[in-house]
């Protein structure tokens, strides 16, 4: 007797019985549906927060202080001077700030950067252009606005020439940013650039909220990380907690593996869910087992024998939990695409993942078919025959 | 010779009782008999037609069928043996339900691993000649007991076995349904196949061509019928 044969037995049992079937097979197209939602919405998420690291600029090094400390313009000549390994520093000064132009109004971030913006941030400008070396030493008030402000603000129309007014004082437009688009909530083009040294006479220090570096290559990243973390030491006379130096590289991969954290934990949770759906294909295989006690005695009277029970039995179990695992799989992918157009989340649907799910929901068919089936296929065929 | 069996015993444990189902039973059936077996309950003709049916194994003893000794065989020794030498008509018919006649009737063959094909001609014919070739895509519960016993036995038909085995295969049938499948087991042993059934009927033993009584798991008396 052939695999055929008891396949097309089993298949009509089902039938037999198809809405049992489709309730049994529900634990499993939801159990597998989770799985493949929870590991694209933790792969979007992570591939989200790494491209958007990358598109800050390659070779990049924050300094940043902490509680209590300050860092200044001056800290950052001093470190320019002293690592050979740093092509470009930048002081960032960053405040909110209600922008005005004609009669419009618009609460946005200023960033207070200099003429290096552009290299070290990996930033185009559209329009116009940046300020230049001497408009910042000459403190010239001119602004780079980008993509949302000119829609906001300007409406839509050309800024360049404009004058806007920022805590007062007016600003002439000179330049555009080429847009960065925005990803999980933060709008990257929602900013004005001035010169850092205007923004420090706004705020009225020389303090700075990080500086920026740009080394010179991604080799060097490492010794530059650990030139200024020495230097910076030596003037915090070695306290601890006193600043952070962070390389590009180091954030991707804190971010990547905090994300693969989450994406496994989020992919394990739907995993438990299921090992419930087999749970409940096991219950419902031993309750089928049990109903149809007399027909195994019929079959077995005939000459089934102990291996055709016992598949007939196992092909159910594994057509409940393929049947359910490719529809878990359709559902699966209907929930991401639903995330990522209703919440705007990016989601990634991963092959592995759809493999991965479909191979644990066969697993976990063929797991939980074996016990109800081997209680069929050793029933005593007497015993069997009796049962009413 | 058919079937011989030597000193069956059959011993069941109660606790710490044991209790003789068949106590030294020692019998041969020929080809082509057609035998009742008839007792009270509990007399041990039941547990006689399992081992013969090779549902069970005796405690101590030999059963030979065909020639072979099949009385310490395996499970699935065993329902290979069922497979291609006997037939069960039973009192319950015990067609299964979602099955059609046609599909209970190829079912044996299904497990002899005949294809497709040829089982569902097989099938065919076999409910054609028990007077069923225009129910063969109905249901066991869209046919009445009469029909049903009579597709049950166009199953043992399609399977051609050399022994067929009926236990009270007339007790749920009214007379004249009763009448129908008795004169298709006439027919049957006509045709040279062995018949062994087990009843408490007197009518019925009456129309077999020998009597076997039982009591208290042992042989009372063993004679032809005389017609």
């Amino acid at each position: 007797m052939g695999f055929w044969e008891i396949f097309k037995m089993a298949l009509a049992a089902m039938r037999g019985n198809k809405l049992r079937s489709l309730l049994t097979a529900l634990g499993i197209i939801f159990g597998v549906g989770a799985v493949i939602a929870m590991i694209s919405i933790g792969q979007g998420a992570s591939k989200d927060v790494s491209d958007r690291i990358s598109s800050m600029g390659s070779n990049m090094i924050i300094v940043s202080p902490m509680r209590g400390t300050r860092l200044t313009t001056e800290d950052v000549d001093t470190l320019l001077e002293r690592v050979p390994s740093v092509t470009n520093g930048m002081p960032y000064v960053r405040f909110s700030v209600t922008s005005k132009w004609s009669n419009e109004t618009y609460d946005t971030t200023v960033n207070g950067v200099n003429q290096d913006y552009t290299t070290i941030m990996s930033a185009n400008i559209a329009t116009g252009r940046l300020f230049t070396k001497e408009e910042v030493e000459n403190r010239e008030r001119v602004a780079v606005v980008g993509g949302t402000v000119v829609e906001e603000l300007f409406n839509g129309k050309s800024p360049l020439g404009e004058k806007i007014m920022l805590k007062g004082q007016s600003f002439t437009v000179i330049g555009v940013l080429e847009s960065k688009g925005s990803s999980m909530g933060n709008d990257s083009d929602d900013v004005i650039l001035i010169p850092v040294s205007v923004a420090q006479r706004i705020t009225g220090s020389t303090v700075v909220s990080s500086i920026y570096f740009k080394a010179a290559g991604a080799d060097t990243a490492a010794l530059a990380v650990a030139h200024i973390t020495a230097i910076l030491n030596q003037k915090f006379n070695n306290r601890e907690n006193t600043f952070r130096v962070t390389s590009q590289d180091e954030l991707l991969e804190t971010i990547s593996s905090t994300t693969k954290t989450f994406t496994i934990m989020l992919g394990a949770i739907a995993g438990i869910s299921l090992v419930v759906g087999g749970i409940g294909i096991m219950n419902i295989m031993l309750v089928s087992v049990t109903e149809r006690t007399r027909e195994i005695g019929i079959r077995k009277s005939l000459g089934a024998k102990r291996k055709h029970i016992m598949w007939q039995f196992i092909i159910e179990s594994i057509f409940l939990s393929v049947s359910g695992g490719l529809l878990g799989i359709a559902f699966g992918i209907g929930v991401s695409r639903a995330v990522t157009v209703l919440a705007g989340w990016a989601t990634s649907i991963s092959v592995g993942a759809i493999m991965l799910s479909f191979l644990f929901a066969l697993a976990v068919g063929l797991f939980f078919g074996v016990y109800p089936a081997y209680k069929a296929a050793n029933l005593d065929p007497i015993v069997a025959l009796r049962h009413e | 010779m058919l079937l011989q069996v030597k000193d069956l015993q059959k011993i069941y444990m109660t606790g710490e009782n044991s209790v003789a189902a068949l106590d030294g039973i020692s019998l041969s059936i020929d080809e082509g008999e057609y035998v009742a077996i008839m007792g009270p309950s509990g007399s041990g003709k039941s547990t006689l037609m399992n081992m013969l049916g090779c549902l069970d194994r005796p405690t101590s003893g030999q059963y030979i069928l065909s020639g072979e000794d099949v009385s310490q065989k395996s499970d699935d020794e065993l329902a290979e043996i069922r497979n291609k030498y006997i037939g069960f008509i039973f009192q319950g018919f015990n067609l299964l339900p979602k099955l059609t006649a046609l599909e209970n009737v190829a079912l044996p063959l299904v497990y002899r691993g005949v294809p497709a094909k040829q089982r569902l001609a097989r099938a065919q014919e076999a409910l054609q000649s028990v007077g069923l070739g225009n129910r063969m895509h109905h249901l066991p519960a869209e046919l009445s007991g009469g029909q049903q016993q009579r597709a049950a036995i166009a199953r043992v038909l399609a399977s051609d076995p050399p022994l067929v085995l009926g236990d009270e295969p007339t007790g749920n049938l009214d007379s004249r349904s009763g009448s129908e499948v008795m004169d298709i087991f006439q027919k049957l042993n006509n045709e040279g196949i062995t018949i062994i059934l087990v009843t408490h009927d007197q009518q019925i033993a009456s129309q077999t061509k020998r009597i076997i009584r039982f009591r208290d798991g042992m042989m009372q008396s063993d004679e032809k019928v005389v017609s």
